[in-house]
């Protein structure tokens, strides 16, 4: 019953804080952080990066976090769906989704937040096409993309509002 | 937020005069969700617990003739090993046997995916290195995939009990076809010979997938005394409880289910696969153990919904009055028997009054895994046939297709195809509703095609259970039996308030497990809000009922002196002033002690659903690719409790029938393996493929229900098949009668069109 699997040593930071944990080189980022760290909002819906229901921001980056290795993330800045709002307020994307109704069953939608923070970052004005296309990656089986397309277009507003 | 002022009320009645019924709060259970702390069944972590794999057949139709664990029980980690030999033994037929069977296989395998055995071990990949240990020795044995060859004399039988039902006499040698369902009234030949025009299609559509995007998961804690925990992500926790005693023989009062956040199920998880497997390897190992499916098993070996082959023949006269119909309806049930075709036959000219029909249906079974129900099960594709035919006719005699539909549409009173007399329904009402709207009445763009299409489904009732209990500061927790996969505990929420007059905000829904409240049948058949609102409604009643004694005993006066209004107890006479219910729960230990009321309910009278959509596409002439460019719904809804989450369930199923109509399907080879179990491959819409969906909530009271719900759940996935392929003929004149309107298919059909 003796095991022969390496262990690698992960330092990064997530969600701000300074992180580390031991994982085997195989394993993806998404299983590290929802069962090294317990950042549980990242989901698994294929483990193929098709679905996008684990993304996260690496280094800056919308990723898959099942499409990457665990040790990848060494010294890397990561950010999950529960490192988006900051102590006592919400950020204006959770806020227009909840308002909007942007959500059913909401196991896709911590993927959606934080494609939808990648692309208001970059964008905070954008067309309905450019929100269509910059969360072309994630699928939502739920709400037929309606209300979750406009409460991102509503959010940028409310970004674009508080900036000003 | 504040929470003394309602927000307005927004739904489409607008004269109904209710405070909340109709508005659109946050939902409760939202915060945790957005967060990212919303817990769904993969979540969860136990101390000690195992992780669970699945070993999972390779061939679609083989006989097992042997299973050797012997090198998995010896490999790091493993803790227990399962075969279909550690479960008892099924029945010889049966729902029980199908469902016992479709868990893990017994002597033989009946379709790829089918679950063979199981290991449960310290780590995921320990599990899954031991399960592809298991030596499974199969004997191969001739396989169907599709209706016609299940169908004809020569094909390998499943079962060799199976004899088609509804044939008399009855049949001497076992088939593939498991019963055949009849609707008749009138003469069809009749019908015809009034006819003017007759137009006779046949239509096929491929299987698909629910698509939910958590896959199936679950926990399952059995305990050394036999009393067993389980965590799962299901549509209803009271029939897991029931399944898993079933599959393992066990009382139900050992078990205890709890349901977690559930990530989608759209029918597909109104029935249970892992539970028992984890239990069995729970009880051997003496440890909790986890099961999480890989979305190449979900497509593998759940779900999916059936593929179907429908004949098609309608006549009516030059004025649009359709005479008669004739239909012949073959439905994919997979493994094992299902009642596709029998609900197909019930749809498939629900929109029409006929005083001739004739309806025939084949439920047959073939090597894929067993039917699931999928948002208004089989009514799809059966509506994807009348529909495309109604068009047809529709521009045959140049008729508007609205108009000719009006012209055809029963109400209150005619019969329905399959039996009793329609109650009050709203067909009418979305027909105009589309016809008058902003879309319909909109010049078509040049190059476009328009389509219009109706939908219907039953919905039902069932038994439903809830419980008020007030706090001591006055607020509330409504706890419902029903799995929430789409906004219903908000729902509770409102219904609770309108009836006591309390604040939204300050009553929390809860979703029970299996012990804290009454029995309350699956989430399934657009019922929660519908029945289980009902519950809820009963239950706030008798609470009132109790507000009004504690305010008599305060007051020292006959309940009948004491009114319920706005919230407080008012006495009649006016001598004293009106007590909230914040004042009675603080004095209630004097008045009492707590208050709080529980109703269980059968809930009859579901209103039937009538859904009626419009879609303009263009079609492009090199690829074949089609673009929703415009998209509108009408529902008939009863009541919008929420109108936000209605609107959620219209566009929610407006999608997924675009994706079934568009690029859906199951694709297997010849050997029986599925070619594209992954979402590469299997292609659901995403965002860039879709437009805005416009939504218009028809409202038209269900007299059954305190506050006229019917529930929306599934019939706006009914009209989007055939919507979109008469689209495609207004775009293109090419009537295309098979699904997925995929660009290759697409493209062969309008080059063949020249």
């Amino acid at each position: 019953m003796s095991r022969t699997h390496v262990r690698t040593h992960v330092t990064c930071e997530v969600n701000g804080d300074a992180v580390d944990f031991l994982t085997e080189d195989g394993e993806s980022l998404l299983n590290a952080l929802r069962d090294e760290l317990g950042l549980t909002g990242a989901k698994e819906g294929c483990g193929t990066g098709d679905c996008g229901a684990c993304s996260i921001i690496m280094d800056g980056r919308l990723q898959c976090s099942c499409l990457i290795f665990a040790p990848e993330a060494n010294g890397t800045q990561i950010t999950t769906c529960e490192g988006l709002a900051t102590a006592g307020e919400l950020h204006p994307l959770q806020q227009c989704f909840l308002e909007g109704a942007a959500l059913q069953c909401g196991v896709c939608t911590p993927g959606f937040l934080v494609a939808a923070k990648v692309l208001l970052d970059e964008n905070p004005d954008p067309t309905e096409t450019e929100v269509r296309y910059a969360l072309a990656g994630n699928l939502c089986r739920c709400t037929g993309y309606d209300k979750i397309v406009r409460s991102v277009l509503d959010a940028g507003v409310q970004i674009r509002t508080s900036a000003a | 937020m504040s929470t003394t002022e309602a927000p307005p009320n927004t739904g489409t009645n607008g004269n109904s005069g209710y405070r909340w019924v109709g508005t659109r709060p946050v939902r409760h259970d939202g915060l945790d969700k957005v967060a990212g702390k919303a817990r769904y069944a993969a979540d969860l972590v136990l101390p000690g617990m195992l992780h669970g794999h699945i070993v999972r057949s390779p061939h679609p139709h083989a006989r097992i003739i042997s299973i050797d664990t012997s090198a998995a029980e010896a490999m790091p980690g493993v803790r227990a090993v399962v075969t279909g030999a550690d479960f008892r033994e099924p029945p010889p037929k049966g729902a029980d046997r199908n469902l016992m069977c479709t868990v893990i296989a017994r002597d033989k395998v009946l379709y790829t995916g089918h679950a063979v055995a199981a290991v449960a071990a310290s780590t995921r990949r320990e599990a899954k290195a031991a399960a592809e240990a298991i030596d499974v020795t199969y004997e191969l044995l001739p396989h169907v995939l599709n209706i016609a060859n299940a169908m004809a004399d020569d094909a390998p039988v499943l079962h060799d009990n199976m004899f088609t039902r509804g044939v008399e006499p009855r049949p001497t040698e076992p088939s593939n076809v498991a019963a055949r369902t009849v609707y008749e009234r009138g003469d069809v030949e009749q019908g015809f010979a009034e006819a003017d025009i007759v137009i006779e299609r046949e239509f096929s559509t491929q299987a698909v997938h629910q698509g939910y995007i958590e896959p199936h998961a679950c926990v399952v804690d059995c305990g050394q005394d036999g009393k067993t925990m389980i965590w799962c992500s299901s549509q209803g926790h009271f029939k897991v409880r029931s399944a898993t005693a079933t599959v393992l023989g066990w009382d139900t009062s050992q078990i205890k289910v709890i349901p977690a956040e559930i990530g989608g199920g759209f029918g597909g998880k109104t029935t249970i696969y892992i539970e028992p497997v984890a239990a069995l390897l729970s009880t051997k190992a003496g440890r909790p153990v986890k099961i999480v499916m890989s979305r190449e098993d979900v497509f593998r070996a759940t779900g999916p919904a059936p593929g179907s082959i429908i004949k098609m023949k309608v006549g009516a006269r030059s004025d649009g009055t359709i005479t008669t119909a004739k239909a012949w309806l073959a439905y994919e049930n997979g493994a094992f028997q299902g009642i596709a075709a029998m609900l197909g036959c019930m749809c498939v000219v629900s929109s029409y009054t006929l005083d001739h029909l004739y309806v025939e249906g084949f439920d047959v079974v073939m090597n894929r895994p067993v039917n699931v129900a999928y948002r208004a099960p089989s009514a799809p594709a059966a509506a994807f046939a009348t529909e495309s035919v109604v068009d047809e006719i529709a521009r045959q005699l140049g008729m508007d297709p609205i108009d000719l539909r009006l012209h055809n549409c029963p109400s209150q009173g005619d019969p329905t195809p399959y039996g009793p007399k329609w109650p009050v329904i709203g067909l009418r009402d979305c027909l105009e509703a589309i016809r008058d709207s902003d879309h319909y009445q909109s010049a078509l763009p040049s190059g476009q095609g328009r389509g219009v299409a109706t939908g219907f489904w039953f919905n039902i009732g069932e038994a439903s259970s809830a419980t008020v209990n007030l706090n001591e500061n006055g607020t509330a927790t409504v706890i419902t039996g029903s799995p929430d996969i789409g906004g219903s505990r908000v729902s509770m929420a409102i219904m609770a308030a309108e009836e006591l007059g309390l604040d939204v905000h300050l009553i929390q829904p809860v979703v029970g497990d299996t012990e804290v409240v009454g029995f309350t049948d699956v989430t399934e058949g657009s019922r929660a809000t519908f029945a289980t609102g009902m519950a809820v409604v009963e239950a706030c009643r008798d609470l009132k009922r109790q507000l009004c004694g504690r305010a008599a005993k305060t007051w020292d006066c006959d309940i009948e002196q004491v009114d319920w209004v706005d919230g407080a107890a008012v006495h009649g006479p006016g001598e004293h002033d009106p007590l909230t219910i914040a004042a009675i729960t603080a004095g209630a230990k004097r008045t009492g002690g707590p208050l709080g009321a529980t109703a269980s309910l059968n809930a009859r009278g579901a209103g039937p659903a009538f859904s009626v959509q419009v879609a303009d596409v263009s079609v492009d002439n090199e690829t074949g690719c089609i673009s929703v460019e415009r998209y509108t719904t009408a529902q008939d809804a009863g009541t919008a409790i929420h109108p936000s989450y209605v609107e959620g369930q219209m566009q929610g199923g407006v999608a997924q029938g675009i994706g079934w109509a568009l690029n859906e399907e199951y694709i297997y080879t010849d050997d029986g393996t599925l070619e594209n179990p992954g979402f590469l491959d299997y292609r659901i819409p995403v965002a860039s493929d879709l437009p805005m969906i416009e939504t218009i909530i028809v409202e038209v009271p269900n007299p059954s229900h305190p506050y006229g719900v019917r529930g929306v759940g599934e019939v706006g996935i009914v009209p989007p098949l055939p919507t979109m392929a008469n689209a495609v003929a207004d775009a293109t004149g090419c009537r295309i009668t098979d699904l997925p309107l995929s660009p290759p298919r697409v493209l062969r059909e309008i080059s063949a069109q020249g």
